[in-house]
Parts: structure tokens; sequence; C-alpha cells
């Protein structure tokens, strides 16, 4: 299927990259609440994802890999991708499907994972817009991989990791094996690693192949019905600072939150 | 056809997560006239579930299974799944089940549903409302497949007492092989964690320093509260990276959230926004937080923090 050649024993690591609306963008609906309202909204690489491939980045310049970026999406998520090429990926797929839930986004990368042997896959711990949670759990679950969620650190050494997972108050360790897919978070590379693409990597992004895959046996266990957005907010209570009795007979008596 | 849920323990006490999806699926067995088994492993008292609606309990004991490992785990609640020929699974949103949750989707072909907030509108197809967009905004999903699974939000529908007969079963099981292995874990013993929280106090950059997180301290130790910061903090190494709170931290959804000098920069606020009760100090009148907390006070932290520790301290006193 692909065209590049890879040296023999090179780690092949697969990067999910999930297109979203930027954290500041405003939230609003159309079509009867049905679609997320696109207009004027600035698309980035999943703030959770963009540490993984930093991740990848680093294990490619240290320890030799090849790193490919994949997203399951329309052709409007090809400048997304192109930024992840900018950053060093070597080459990005997109596979041509809605991405209508978390399970056919896995089926879809899974196909790609096994048919092509990937060793790492990296996805996010959840993407910020629909926060399924759930991908990278289902390609490991679809194909058999270690599996790694909220991974907060990743040590590779041949075929043997160490990773650190978050849990509830802490962390825990954990050796494990490639083939491997993690749902990375903040934590696998630091925010102040994270690198932001120079005119370089964006003129050898264009020259990098982005090959497009049509989907196979899409899936339909779920669906979005519609949307709603949060009712206003009602105003604020404003006690006086010289009055924090006040507040605290508000929080007792009429909010029942103490 | 029982509802299943799995309702975790550690070191053999159940969390509080395992009584609130306990509350959950009673409420949904009774709209389906169902009853509700749970799948629990090595607790101390699985009757302790009979007091928020289980009906059933799959009781399993082994000492192979006493640290978590989500394929192994993931694969016992697929057996049990089959085994009570269930056809919806029900699990909390903790790190682990979470972590497991994706794994059994697949084991059991469940259309999956994470962040659920309410009591489906209708089963027959599951219609559910959920967060979305990091809590601006709110979907009804649905599923179409036969086999159905969903995570419900932490807080979302409490724990609700309904005691029940309860029946205890001894579930034999077979362990899948997993390649994962536990080597370690960290936890800090003493303290609240954010995830397991009913009241986080939160402190922002106009703290002025690292110095002067004594006060937050002594606010959480009255609240029994734990304690979290805006991102701005972390990024200053002020405060640790575990308690940076919003969307690309962690979220909160709490009680009570108490934010001190942070302003409310609109990734903080996707972070927070499905704690019930927010309440800002800040001495900018000015700051996005008042538009979206529900009580606020316009002033100086130092001077109104210390009165309201002592304040609560006085409270605490004549209220417990």
């Amino acid at each position: 299927m692909s065209t590049k050649f890879y040296p023999l024993n090179i780690m092949k690591i697969l990067v999910c990259i999930s297109h979203v609306p930027d954290t500041t963008s405003k939230i609003n609906f159309i079509e009867n609440n049905s679609k997320f309202d696109e207009k004027g909204v600035q698309f980035v690489i999943n703030p959770n994802d963009e540490f993984g491939l930093t991740r990848a980045m680093w294990f490619k310049e240290k320890q030799g890999a090849s790193v490919d970026v994949i997203n399951v999406g329309l052709a409007d998520t090809e400048p997304t991708l192109r930024k992840a090429l900018a950053i060093g990926a070597d080459k990005a797929i997109r596979i041509n499907s809605d991405p209508k839930n978390g399970l056919n986004v896995a089926k879809q990368i899974a196909h790609i994972v096994s048919s092509e042997s990937y060793d790492l896959v990296i996805g996010g711990r959840e993407s910020i817009d629909y926060n399924g949670g759930m991908v990278p759990g289902m390609i490991a679950g679809l194909i058999n991989y270690n599996f790694v969620d909220k991974c907060i650190s990743l040590e590779i050494n041949n075929d043997s990791i160490t990773a650190a997972r978050e849990i509830e108050g802490g962390k825990e360790i954990i050796e494990s094996k490639l083939p491997l897919v993690v749902a990375g978070q903040k934590g696998l590379v630091k925010e102040s690693d994270l690198r932001i693409p120079n005119m370089r990597g964006i003129m050898m992004a264009r020259r990098k192949e982005l090959q497009v895959i049509n989907a196979i046996d899409e899936d339909n266990s779920t669906c979005t019905v519609s949307f709603e957005k949060p009712k206003p907010k009602e105003e604020i209570t404003l006690v006086s600072s010289d009055n924090v009795g006040e507040l605290i007979n508000l929080l007792h008596n009429e909010a029942k939150a103490i | 056809m029982a509802i299943l849920i799995y309702a975790e323990s550690e070191n053999g006490k159940y969390k509080k997560d395992s009584f609130e999806i306990a509350s959950y699926a009673r409420v949904a067995a009774d709209k389906l006239n169902t009853s509700v088994t749970a799948v629990s492993i090595n607790a101390d008292d699985p009757n302790e579930l009979g007091n928020y609606g289980v009906d059933k309990v799959l009781h399993i004991s082994n000492d192979s299974l006493k640290n978590f490992n989500a394929v192994i785990y993931a694969d016992i609640i697929k057996q049990a799944f089959e085994s009570e020929s269930s056809n919806l699974a029900i699990l909390s949103s903790s790190s682990n089940a979470k972590y497991l949750g994706s794994l059994l989707s697949v084991k059991i072909n469940a259309g999956y549903i994470t962040n659920v907030i309410e009591i489906p509108k209708e089963f027959d197809p599951l219609t559910v409302k959920r967060n979305s967009f990091t809590n601006k905004a709110f979907e009804y999903a649905k599923i179409n497949s036969k086999n159905r699974q969903l995570a419900i939000s932490k807080n979302s529908h409490g724990v609700i007492e309904n005691k029940t007969s309860i029946q205890i079963e001894t579930f034999e099981v077979t362990l899948a092989s997993s390649e994962i292995n536990v080597k370690s874990t960290e936890k800090a013993s003493n303290k609240v964690t954010i995830a397991d929280a009913e009241i986080v106090v939160s402190g922002g950059r106009g703290l002025k320093g690292p110095e002067n997180w004594g006060m937050i301290e002594e606010l959480a130790d009255v609240l029994g509260a734990a304690t979290a910061c805006s991102k701005p903090v972390s990024d200053l190494g002020w405060r640790p990276h575990s308690e940076h709170v919003g969307q690309t931290g962690k979220l909160v959804s709490s009680n009570l959230y108490i934010a001190i000098g942070i302003s409310g920069a609109i990734q903080h606020l996707a972070g927070i926004n499905s704690s019930k009760v927010k309440v800002v100090i800040n001495n900018d009148p000015d700051a996005p937080f008042f538009k979206a907390a529900d009580y606020g006070i316009v002033g100086d932290a130092f001077e109104v923090v210390p009165k309201l520790i002592e304040g609560l301290k006085t409270f605490k006193s004549q209220n417990t």
C-alpha cells in the first residue's frame, strides 16, 4: 500500500490525529442542533494527540523510528494532517469517512495498523470535542495489542516498554511489550516541548505523502441524535468581602454544598 | 436480561462510584422491569450493594486478581455479561473503569456511550444525554446495536439508598492472559484526590507565588477538600501538574468548586463546568469567572480567604 521504504528493524509508529475546534472556540450548532457549526472556527490537532505526536518525534530523533499520522475524516481535515507533517511526521494517512462514532474510527485505524504492522500506536486520552475517550482502547481490543490508558510517560527499549498511567491521586508504573497502543495526554512530554512548525517544516510538509484511503465496513453502533447548549447561567450572587459569613450561610442553606 | 454493573472496589472496599452506578442501574432496571446484577472482585462485603438497589452479586474472590488489570478484568465482566444474558452494561467513570471500558465494549460487541449524565430517555433504541465538547455542550446519543454499554459521569446521578433482598453468588471465572504488568503504584495516601473530592479548592496566578498556598491548603483542610490549580500555576511550577484543572488537565465534577485568584479562561471553565456549585474569589470584578460562578466575592484573596477559614471553622464546630 505504501510506497515509502522503511529500513528493517526500525520501530513503526502511528499517531492518531483528531481534528478538533481550538480550545477557545465558541460552540454552536446548526441544522436543528444536529451538527457542529464550523463557521469561523479554527481547527487544530487535538491537544492530547499533540503530546503523543511530540513524544513520537522524540523516538524518531533519539532512537530511530518512522512516524506516520492518521486521521479518519473528510477532506477538510487535511490541513490538520499537514500541520502534523510540518511538525515532522513522515507520512499522513486520511481514511475517507465521516467519523460518526468512536468504534467506526477505531475499526478504520485498527485495519491499517494490522495490515501495515505498526509497532506502536499513540492516540489521545480523548478528543476535546466529542470526549468519547474510547478510540485507543478499542483499537487495542480489536487487534489484540497491549494497551495503556491515560499514559503520562513512555520509554521503549527494544520491544520492552515502561509506561506510567495516571490514576486517581497518583500513578501506576506499567511494564509491557510492543506491539502497544497508548492513550496519551499531558505528561507524555512537557507543554514546553510542543513544537510550532517552522517555515522549513511547512515547506517540506507540502511534498510529503498524504495518502487517502477508502473506509471499510463502516460502523453504526451509536450515533448523535442532537446537541444542546447549556442553559444561560443565572446571575451570580455577590457577597461583600466584609461579610464572608453570608457566603458560608448561602453555601449551607441555599446551595446545600457544605 | 439483567442490567450488569461493575462494582469497583479498592483494598476490599467499594468505591463511592460503585454505589452511584448501582443507584443509576436500579432506576433503569425499574423502567425496564428487570433486575440489577453486579460483578464484584475481591470486595469484603458484597451485601453492601444491597443498600443501593442491587439484586444479585456475582462475587469473585481470587488472589491473582489483587492488582487491577484492564484486559483480565474486562474479560471477567464479559463472562458475567454472557452468563446473565445481559444486553446493558453500566460502568463508572473512574480511571480503571474507563481503562477497561473500551476493551469491554469490543469484547461484548456493545455500542458504547461515555460521560452519561441522565437516565436514558428511551430504551428502544437507547437514547441518553451526555457531556460533550468538554462540558461546553450536551449531546443526545443513540445506541443502535443489540448490546449496549454506558459509562456514567461522576456525581451526575448521586448515591440513592434503596434496600433490596440481595443474593450473593460465587462466580467462577477463567483468567485471560495479559502482557501488562503493574510494577508499582505511587499514590498520595492521606490526601483527598481531585477525582474523588466532593469539594475542590483551586488557586490561580492571583495568589502571586507558591509560598502563599498555605491558606489554600488550610481552607481545603477545613472543608475536607482537594486542592487544585489553574494552568499558568502548574506551568510556572508553583504546583504539581497533577493539580492542573482545565481542558488539557483534570476535569472536575465536584459538588462545590472554589476558585481563588483564577480569572476564568475558557479552557479552565471547560474543565470545571460540570461541577454543581461554583464560587469565585477575585479582586478583579471583570474577571470572566464572575460570569460562570454561582457565588462570588470581589476582594483581595489574602484578606477574604483567612476570614473564610475562620468562619468555616466556627461553622463546622456548630454543625458537627
